[in-house]
């Protein structure tokens, strides 16, 4: 079992835990993901670390709720354990010594940005930030970029706050502007990542994504996480999950996610059910 | 322990056909994952054991990678000491009730039984299984404490090698500790073999045994990741065993393999098996099987996959294979039991490429005849390609289950331990003493996919030279 510690709600359906798991805070680096199961009946699912403290033996995760899973790991509490927490996996994000690197966070994405804007602001690189979400109120861990960037910029699509529309849009203006950039790195929903690879590669401006496709065991063993990324099979789980922008097959990545659609759907209704009538059926434990 | 007897008269073999394994009926089962083999009960066993004839010189017990004292134990059950003959088993053994069930004993015990020349032989893998679900059903004695030897041994990863070495060192006095990367120990025994052929609580009370010798099992580990083999060395640990199998898939690199409804068998497995797909949506994982599926291959785990999409709900399901039926590397009982569910084979059959839909799903598998030609290095005829064969299935879903490697996880983050070109982990002697001092290995991760018991008989020769070298060192 390993223990929430803390819990926060950064919008209603985005929640953030700081998790007790020491051998994974050790070894855990900016872009690296893990593997959390719930519940005895319950699936494997892949998280990317949104930051990590060695000395506290802590691993901090967000989560989106979508799916079932998702939506049933938003219920628990601090002091609730997780069953299994399994990582650091994958490759960890390349860290340069050289920027100014442009790091893009859309949505929840935002989470696993900022350890890599952390790490590479202690290693003097200079970071410009572009965090997006559709409304402010959907907005997340603004000041805590605000405290690894050099310069935050902000877009919203309905422009509650900062640039009214697209993250890419205020990423154009930056390349446009004549402005030095060594590298991009953008982490979030898959139409956006694409967005971004498809802003930059004019310029070709190197530009990497972090992908999460469906994982099972996420050590190489099941393929599941396949991906192809510059005409080759890759395994997200070993070989990435970051991969450069202006190779991966996104129409591929993006239909190979939807793979249990209706599954997903099937799991989600019933959870609902179970969860707005009458006593819990979902194996949660009940208490909510 | 029963005094020492005088022999009594010599006791004529009983002949009579071997007995049949008591089955549920083909139809039900090909629908159910309840387990096929029910097994021998009491009569069944004494009366098959009667069979042995107790050859001087037991050429059996030759065939057997672990050297069960066979013609011992078959003696005991005719005398019905099923404990005793459990005993003799689990002497030599220590997953009897998993090897009775999964041993390809026809090429091992039994291909060798004097018996076999004339009528068949001694069924001894079954009575293996009856006299170790005999002893699950009793109670058990609790182990007698084992004086702690003071000594630290690390096992990575939790298959029959790793359990095996465990074993043999925890009875040895070694505080003994396994690290496995999954949720669940009992590595291909859990999350590959499906529950109709090795049910899952045999495997979770095998596990338990070693428990209950002060084997700490220790999951969520992935070494390489969370933990290094060096600084598993700076915890403290004098050696190190590395049981972490061959789970890497292939794939045949044709077009079409990224289309959704291509698995790998290890992902079909699984998510069927470890994830109990089956169970979904009351368990969470989904798989997706279809009206009809291919599996591509003919080994144990294209059988063992085969079995599970048509348990699943396939309406056809379907072996793809480039040789022909004599050729086919899996167990002789599975193959005998797919063919009784209602398995389709397509034999002299190699796939081209996966065709797929607009929006990305599979349609078909491309596929072209083969014809045998000379034999090729493995000694079995070359399958060649009939030219202007090509011939489509109607299928919706493709699985892979072509041959695993081992996983480079341990191999890349460790200096000094070598593999060779298939990935394998090289070793220096008989023991398994990789290129690492103090670091040993056995089963699929030096061999490449391969069998339960080797691996069992790899992990048990690792511990005794681990436990060599650690007394020599005190
Ligand atoms: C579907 C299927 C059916 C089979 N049927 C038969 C059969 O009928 N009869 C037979 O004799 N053989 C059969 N085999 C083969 C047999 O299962 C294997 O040869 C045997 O399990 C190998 O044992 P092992 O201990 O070497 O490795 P495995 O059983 O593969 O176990 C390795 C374990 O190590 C863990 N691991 C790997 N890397 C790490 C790491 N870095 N850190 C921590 N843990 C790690 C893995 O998660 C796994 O649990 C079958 C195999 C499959 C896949
Ligand atoms: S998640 Fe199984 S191989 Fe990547």
């Amino acid at each position: 079992m390993f223990i929430i510690r803390k819990k926060r709600d950064l919008t209603p359906v985005t929640k953030l835990f700081v998790v007790d798991a020491p051998l994974v805070a050790k070894k855990a680096q900016p872009g690296q993901f893990v593997i959390v199961r719930i519940a005895p009946s319950g699936e494997r699912i892949p998280l990317t670390i949104a930051d990590a403290d060695a000395k506290a033996g802590t691993v901090t995760i967000v989560i989106q709720e979508v799916g079932k899973t998702s939506r049933q790991m938003g219920l628990l509490k601090e002091g609730d354990g997780i069953l299994d927490f399994v990582g650091p996996l994958g490759r960890p994000a390349p860290l340069t010594d050289k920027g100014p690197v442009v790091l893009v966070g859309g949505g929840f994405g935002v989470a696993p940005i900022y350890p890599i804007a952390k790490a590479l602001r202690a290693k003097g690189v200079k970071v410009i930030s572009i965090i997006g979400a559709r409304s402010q109120d959907l907005l997340i861990l603004e000041a805590e970029m605000a405290s690894v960037s050099d310069e935050l910029l902000v877009a919203t699509d309905d422009g509650t706050k900062g640039h009214k529309g697209f993250v890419t849009e205020v990423l154009k203006q930056l390349i446009d502007s004549g402005r030095d950039i060594e590298l991009v790195i953008a982490i979030g929903p898959m139409v956006m990542m694409r967005a971004v690879g498809k802003t930059t590669e004019p310029y070709k401006l190197k530009t990497l994504v972090s992908v999460d496709p469906i994982m099972v065991d996420g050590t190489g063993m099941c393929g599941a996480c396949r991906l192809t990324v510059g005409g080759k099979v890759k395994f997200a789980c070993v070989d990435g999950p970051i991969f450069d922008a202006h190779q991966v097959d996104f129409d591929e990545a993006n239909r190979r996610g939807k793979m249990y659609a209706t599954e997903q759907k099937l799991a989600v209704d019933r959870f609902e059910k179970a969860h707005h009538s009458g006593p819990c059926a979902c194996g949660c434990g009940g208490g909510h | 322990m029963p005094e020492h007897e005088t022999t009594p008269a010599k006791r004529l073999p009983v002949k009579r056909p071997r007995a049949g394994m008591p089955t549920q009926d083909a139809k039900a089962r090909g629908r159910n994952f309840n387990e096929v083999a029910l097994g021998y009960g009491e009569e069944l066993a004494v009366g098959e054991a009667e069979r042995c004839l107790e050859c001087k010189k037991p050429v059996c017990q030759e065939g057997c990678p672990v050297e069960v004292r066979i013609p011992e134990f078959l003696g005991k059950i005719r005398d019905r000491d099923f404990r005793g003959a459990y005993e003799t088993v689990k002497s030599t053994n220590s997953l009897p009730a998993v090897c009775g069930r999964v041993c390809p004993q026809e090429t091992q015990c039994e291909i060798k039984c004097v018996l076999g020349k004339k009528a068949e032989p001694v069924a001894i893998g079954r009575l293996e299984r009856f006299v170790s679900d005999w002893a699950m059903g009793q109670s058990q004695d609790k182990p007698a404490r084992i004086k702690p030897n003071g000594k630290k041994v690390a096992i990575v990863g939790s298959g029959p090698a790793g359990l095996t070495c465990a074993g043999d060192l925890a009875k040895k006095g070694y505080k003994v500790t396994i690290f496995e990367a999954l949720h669940a120990p009992g590595g291909v025994l859990i999350y590959g073999i499906p529950e109709f052929r090795l049910p899952k609580q045999i495997v979770a009370e095998e596990v338990g045994n070693l428990e209950a010798l002060g084997v700490e099992v220790i999951c969520d580990v992935v070494v390489g990741r969370t933990i290094t083999v060096d600084e598993l060395f700076q915890q403290g640990y004098d050696a190190l065993f590395l049981g972490t199998g061959a789970g890497l898939p292939m794939f045949m690199n044709i077009p079409g393999e990224t289309l959704n409804g291509v698995y790998s068998a290890n992902e079909f497995l699984t998510r069927t098996n470890l994830m109990k797909a089956y169970l979904f949506p009351e368990w969470d994982t989904p798989i997706k099987v279809g009206e009809r599926v291919a599996v591509i291959g003919a080994g144990n785990v294209a059988m063992d996959s085969v079995r599970c999409a048509f348990r699943l709900g396939a309406k056809e399901a379907a072996i793809v294979y480039r040789r022909s039926e004599a050729e086919m590397p899996a167990r002789h009982e599975e193959l005998e039991h797919a063919k009784e569910e209602g398995i389709v084979f397509h034999t002299l059959t190699a796939p081209v490429r996966v065709l797929g839909n607009a929006d990305g799903w599979v349609t078909g598998l491309e596929c072209i005849k083969m014809e045998l030609g000379e034999p090729d290095d493995s000694g079995r005829r070359r399958p060649i390609p009939i030219k202007g064969s090509e011939f489509t299935l109607n299928v919706d879903t493709v699985v892979m289950a072509l041959g695993t490697s081992p996983n480079p996880l341990v191999s890349q983050t460790t200096p000094g331990l070598d593999v060779d070109k298939h990935g394998c982990l090289v070793v220096r002697d008989e023991d398994g003493l990789t290129t690492r001092d103090l670091v040993w290995a056995a089963g699929d991760a030096v061999t490449g996919a391969a069998t339960v018991i080797l691996a069992m008989g790899g992990g048990k020769k690792a511990a005794t030279a681990i436990d060599k070298v650690l007394q020599g060192a005190k």
